[in-house]
């Protein structure tokens, strides 16, 4: 399923991008400094065909014959954004990373509070232990000589998530305690 | 996959260490995959057998941190499309079948190339956004960073084109005033606490959710791509936790990059996808060549350089690059790329902030400050990987490495202390390198540019000369200066932190530096000396002779190739930056500088460095092996070593068999014909021999401690009442690779590479005497070497 959703979320994220960009259009021109006039820099909503000097320099500071000198310093440039994209891309950043902080707090914090209230001291201590100090050169055997029969799981969501928990243990002994990967 | 489905399907290498192996019964899939090479030709042709001969589920999947089998990869992949060309013309459904087969080669890679290409525009709008937070923000609309904001500001002058009312520093929503040294103080207050929290932010999100997404990636993805597993590596989490902390811990001022977890971001998406088609997910040699393609993709929309990708791809970071694989990187490569374009990330329809285009042309005198340059990237390059290796090392090995957190929060802490005075660290290192890259026009104002115009005032302004320096170009200088040193310090300790960090911006970054202060000096010399003879050649008083931007590019390639050694990949990846070939003999000659000075010091880049360090088990393929010991020498057992822990063919029992599997942890056995001959029969892996007989106890019935266990094609003739025999035919390779005690280990060596073996089977006079494992050649190398074997650690 989580597969499913960040899959989707790609197919999402990819025809966002790809549609059509909003409005967001310039065109800028830098003139530099011309004689006793200093630099300035001009910025006007118009469309490509109408991106020149002449249409985007105003109020023109020269005038008459100086003008076409002074336009042929200035360099224009067409620029184009799509504001859309960049919105959608902050609020779906910070939303992912809202999640993930609310779930990382639930996991730290409160999910012990609610597991020692509910099933009592001893049973926090005793599935710490079930986790165990596996090497990461487990042998298949020692894996399958513990003889699991497959668990009738009601709630398979509960599995899975134990599982990852337990892998994600493994990773950080691995990582962080022994050093083994990623020094 | 979803992890129900693991469940059910026994094929998919199961996540994580701890769990049991599933052994359900899978539908009959036809000739056996679980047969060795070799066996082909008999499986598919008795039928009958196939019947009584189920494929065990499990067998012929690989333990965590193992060596993959490639001989038996390819085989398997032979023997499944053979299968399906036989079927072909049976019916329009197996012929639509065969087409979806061989077509889902460029499926997967192009689902790759578009996902790699979408999170690269993620990673990089957020990551600029979230580094002008830590400056302030744009009231009108939250989600623009300092440069959208002012997008549509209306004539704003010259020297003022930065500042426009809708963004608004911290300093000046909190005080209520934008200079003075109270703003200041609130500006560097606030700086410092945003990049703390960005900081640990990312620091606990790496170490909750996925530890396996800090560092930079490519040392274990190369490690991976020879046929190492390392299960999770390259999973869905490590990709989210990978994209969400890299955007922090770019923004937290940190000195790195993002190019290198990009790579691991794309080899995520690779692995993900080719777990929907079969044809990739039950192979780890298929396997790797999406990756190798994903990991070209990553470089791509790293640097918006498709060919240079593909040459990275194929230089760095691949093992095994067949010709198929290059066409396919570099279709993922452009995908990837075109995505990326289209997503249009920075505004101006490039694909990295610090795209330039230079016209101007370069002189034969300025070789010499090239190869400066050149040698500068070299001994810094060799001195960053000592000092780098030294760090990482003290982290492994004592106390300091047993806090992370505060480690990252710490070197967080000194960076934006430090950072943030002056100008030239504050600001994004890659707006940084933009701005060294960019040449001084009349549109530039930042202080580098502040030349003293010689002419009067009536001829005000003048097309780049060689002008004089003014005052702001010396205070420029010297900032530089400070900059570089905080550079190479802090790269050096943020290198290997547990956050998401790459290389290539700081090395390239300090390259610049370097090169703009090389650059600068050399246009002063030659406005000042300009009747030497040298300038009197080529430079024109008034013409422009020296492009100080130039020397910033080739310092940067000079950097990064003595840092990470790469030679072809990485003129390519600066040409296809500048867009122009002009500049290819300063850029190659710069490179090849640097690589001849950093090999003077130590032959490895970071990235085997790295590997080193950790112990993988990576034969590397461009170095050789020039001693003259035999096999014999290398193999195992020794002569005083317990002797070889071997099966015979059909005298064991089970109970036997599994005594000998608890006492020993070798992770495979020779099979031999009986022990007064010691003639060889083939090779049994342990984690298959496992599998087999608790599937055996399981579904068969009758089988007891002492039921025989034999490896032949029919069962020994046994007493009567003696219980049900086990039949363990179907696991045994059939066609181990041997060599001879006096075979030299060049050609042993020559071997493993070019064939990817585990391990070679050593006979004398056609009798089984030893064998030589992967681990033991890495090991007999590291000797040879002067350096420490027993730091190879996995095998």
């Amino acid at each position: 399923i989580m597969s499913q959703h960040i899959f989707t979320l790609f197919i999402l994220l990819g025809i966002l991008y790809l549609a059509p960009n909003s409005e967001d259009i310039r065109c800028k021109c830098i003139c530099p400094p011309y004689r006793d006039i200093e630099g300035q820099i001009y910025n006007q909503n118009v469309s490509l065909k109408d991106c020149n000097c002449l249409h985007v320099v105003e109020p023109m500071p020269v005038d008459g014959k100086d003008v076409e000198a002074y336009c042929l310093r200035c360099e224009c440039k067409y620029e184009e954004r799509s504001s859309d994209t960049i919105k959608v891309t902050i609020i779906i950043y910070l939303s992912i990373l809202g999640l993930l902080l609310l779930y990382m707090v639930y996991l730290t914090l409160l999910e012990p509070m609610l597991k020692r209230r509910l099933f009592g001291h001893s049973q926090l201590i005793q599935s710490d232990d079930d986790v165990g100090d596996q090497q990461p050169f487990a042998n298949a055997h020692n894996v399958l000589s513990r003889s699991h029969s497959r668990p009738n799981m009601l709630n398979k969501v509960e599995h899975a998530q134990q599982r990852w928990r337990r892998q994600v243990q493994e990773q950080r002994k691995s990582v962080f305690d022994r050093h083994v990967v990623l020094s | 996959m979803e992890e129900e489905d693991a469940a059910a399907d026994p094929y998919l290498p199961y996540d994580g260490g701890g769990d049991t192996i599933p052994l359900q019964e899978i539908p009959r899939r036809g000739s056996n995959y679980a047969m060795s090479n070799g066996g082909g030709v008999a499986s598919s042709t008795t039928h009958l057998l196939d019947f009584l001969e189920e494929p065990i589920p499990g067998v012929g999947t690989y333990d965590d941190f193992h060596t993959i089998d490639w001989v038996r990869e390819k085989c398997k992949d032979r023997e499944r499309h053979r299968k399906i060309n036989s079927k072909k013309k049976e019916s329009a459904w197996e012929f639509t079948k065969s087409l979806y087969d061989a077509w889902s080669g460029w499926l997967v890679v192009t689902l790759t190339g578009l996902a790699s290409g979408a999170l690269a525009g993620l990673i990089d709008i957020a990551a600029d956004w979230m580094n002008d937070l830590k400056e302030g923000v744009c009231l009108s609309a939250m989600w623009f960073n300092h440069e959208q904001c002012c997008w549509t500001s209306n004539e704003t002058t010259f020297a003022e084109r930065d500042k426009c009312l809708q963004w608004k520093s911290w300093a000046e929503l909190i005080l209520g005033q934008a200079e003075g040294p109270g703003s200041y103080i609130m500006n560097y207050f606030m700086y410092i606490y945003w990049a703390l929290s960005f900081a640990f932010l990312a620091v606990c999100l790496v170490k909750v959710f996925a530890p396996y997404a800090c560092g930079s990636g490519i040392p274990e993805i190369k490690t991976i791509l020879s046929g190492f597993i390392i299960r999770g590596y390259l999973g869905k989490w490590t990709l989210m936790i990978k994209t969400i902390t890299l955007v922090l811990a770019v923004a937290s001022g940190l000195s790195l990059g993002k190019e290198g977890p990009l790579v691991h971001v794309a080899c995520c998406c690779g692995n993900i996808f080719s777990y929907l088609f079969p044809k990739y997910s039950k192979n780890e040699a298929k396997k790797r060549e999406v990756l190798s393609a994903a990991s070209a993709a990553g470089v791509s929309v790293a640097f918006g350089a498709p060919i240079g990708g593909v040459l990275f791809s194929l230089e760095e970071v691949s093992y095994y690059f067949p010709l198929k694989t290059l066409w396919r990187s570099f279709f993922a490569a452009l995908v990837a790329a075109f995505v990326l374009r289209s997503i249009n990330p920075f505004g101006n329809s490039r694909l990295v902030l610090f795209y330039v285009e230079y016209h101007t042309p370069w002189y034969l005198f300025e070789l010499i400050p090239f190869i400066l340059l050149g040698v500068f990237g070299g001994l810094w390059g060799a001195f960053f990987i000592r000092a780098n290796i030294a760090w990482c090392r003290r982290r492994k090995s004592t106390r300091f490495g047993k806090y992370p957190v505060l480690e990252v929060i710490l070197v967080a802490a000194i960076t934006a202390v430090v950072a943030f005075p002056n100008p030239y660290t504050r600001q994004n290192t890659s707006e940084l390198i933009k701005e060294l890259f960019t040449d001084c026009g009349p549109l530039e104002s930042s202080q580098l540019c502040q030349y003293r115009s010689q002419m009067n005032g009536s001829k005000a302004f003048t097309d780049n000369p060689n002008r004089p320096a003014g005052p702001g170009v010396y205070s420029a200088m010297w900032q530089l200066c400070l900059a570089l040193i905080f550079k190479i310090i802090m790269t050096i300790f943020t290198f290997g932190l547990k956050v998401p960090s790459g290389l290539f911006i700081p090395s390239m970054a300090i390259g610049a530096i370097a090169g703009r202060i090389v650059g600068i000096a050399v246009e002063q010399l030659a406005y000042y000396h300009h009747d030497w003879f040298l300038f009197k050649e080529w430079c024109e008083v008034g013409a422009d002779c020296i492009t100080p931007g130039l020397y910033a590019m080739v310092g940067a390639a000079a950097c990064l190739g003595g840092v990470t050694r790469m030679t072809v990949s990485l003129v390519v990846i600066v040409f296809e930056l500048t867009g122009g070939l002009e500049y290819i003999v300063p850029l190659m000659a710069a490179v090849m500088t640097s690589k001849w000075v950093g090999d003077a010091f130590g032959r490895e880049g970071i990235y085997e460095a790295h590997i080193r360090l950790n112990g993988y088990p990576f034969l590397d393929a461009k170095e050789e092996f020039t001693h003259t010991t035999l096999a014999r020498e290398v193999m195992r057992p020794r002569r005083s070593d317990p002797p070889l822990a071997v099966l015979t063919q059909d005298d064991l029992t089970v109970e036997e068999l599994q005594g000998v599997i608890n006492e020993t942890s070798y992770n495979g056995f020779p099979v031999i014909v009986s022990k007064e001959s010691q003639r060889l029969v083939g090779f049994a892996l342990r984690r298959d021999i496992t599998i087999a007989i608790e599937n055996a106890r399981r579904k068969q019935e009758g089988i007891m401690l002492n039921s025989r266990v034999y490896f032949t094609q029919h069962a020994p003739t046994l007493p009567a009442d003696s219980p049900r025999p086990l039949k363990l035919r179907s696991i045994l390779d059939m066609s181990p690779f041997t060599v001879t005690d006096h075979t030299p280990m060049e050609i042993v060596v020559d071997i493993f590479r070019k064939l990817g073996l585990r391990q070679c089977l050593v006979t004398h006079n056609g009798r089984l005497l030893g064998i030589i494992t992967k681990k033991d050649i890495l090991r007999h190398m590291a000797q040879m070497a002067n350096q420490d074997p027993e730091s190879i650690m996995f095998n």
